[in-house]
């Protein structure tokens, strides 16, 4: 039997030459993150599970809405009241999986590995908070979602989740709409990339 | 386009939510017991006042919690928003 991690195809995978293209002004750069591991976790905040699995992973959960807390290779991205999403490198998922699940012992929590539910997009450059502003409603200055805050949200009417970063925002998408948020994002990117 | 404060994530387009109706609609407590027309009654007839209406929202692009609103059904003008389990404010 062939190689399974071979074959694998990213979501966003068909554009990463007009990516490119448009990263090379500089002001904005896009490409896609492939593969990164994402394990959906709901559990209640105020039980001994949830402070467990914060000590198992090495990363305390945030209870702010819109928050992410990190430790290590790992990211918790608060998706609501009793839901993360911790995020990982790429392999991860197993691992990280297995250990939550201990860390739950007998108690009511849901972990489970999503990694092939979204792909992620990384829109950085000084342009790319202009960019996006073109297709969210929120506010996306860093003044308001700088480091260490994310939203869930719609761009350009697609569900999205965004993770703020110093001069980036990393999108992740949910797989199937991959490509038409691809073909948005470069579509908006036209008036900020050099000689478009 | 109305700006609806969700109560875990902040002021959110209406876009990003599903409308649920009025609020503070107690399941029976014993279903089997109504007649066809409590039952048609408990299902089918809901308030519809010309102002403050207390509504269920939920937040389904985002936190995906439902939660309450007081609305004027004439203006629009959102009064209250509180979360499940929690009694209807009093506003004016
Ligand atoms: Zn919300």
């Amino acid at each position: 039997m062939a190689d399974s991690a071979a074959e694998r195809r990213s979501p966003a995978a068909a554009y990463a030459a007009r990516f490119e293209a448009a990263s090379a002004g500089g002001g904005l750069r896009l490409a896609e993150i492939p593969f990164l591991t994402q394990v959906d976790l709901r559990v209640d905040p105020k039980s001994p599970a949830a402070e467990r699995i914060g000590t198992a992973i090495g990363v305390p959960l945030p209870v702010e809405p819109g928050t992410v807390a990190s430790g290590g290779d790992l990211e918790v991205l608060w998706l609501g009241p009793d839901e993360w999403l911790v995020l990982g490198p790429d392999g991860a998922a197993p691992d990280l999986v297995a250990r939550i699940a201990e860390a739950a012992g007998g108690e009511h929590v849901s972990v489970v590995d999503v990694s092939a539910q979204r792909t992620t997009l990384a829109v950085a450059g000084e342009r790319a908070r202009d960019v996006l502003a073109h297709g969210c409603a929120l506010d996306l200055h860093p003044r308001v979602f700088g480091p260490g805050r994310c939203a869930q949200t719609m761009l350009a009417r697609a569900n999205v989740i965004l993770v703020a970063g110093e001069d980036d925002v990393r999108v992740l998408v949910r797989s199937s709409f991959a490509g038409y948020l691809a073909e948005w994002l470069l579509d908006a990117s036209v008036e900020y990339v050099a000689g478009g | 386009m109305l700006l609806i404060p969700c109560p875990w994530c902040g002021p959110r387009d209406e876009a990003e939510f599903h409308y649920g109706g009025q609020a503070h609609i107690a399941y029976p407590d014993n279903p089997a017991a109504l007649s066809d027309e409590e039952w048609a009654r408990y299902l089918f007839f809901r308030d519809n006042p010309k102002g403050p209406f207390a509504e269920r929202w939920s937040h389904t692009a985002g936190c995906r919690r439902w939660f309450n609103v007081v609305r004027d059904t004439a203006t629009n003008e959102i009064h209250a928003v509180y979360r499940v389990g929690e009694p209807r404010p009093v506003t004016a």
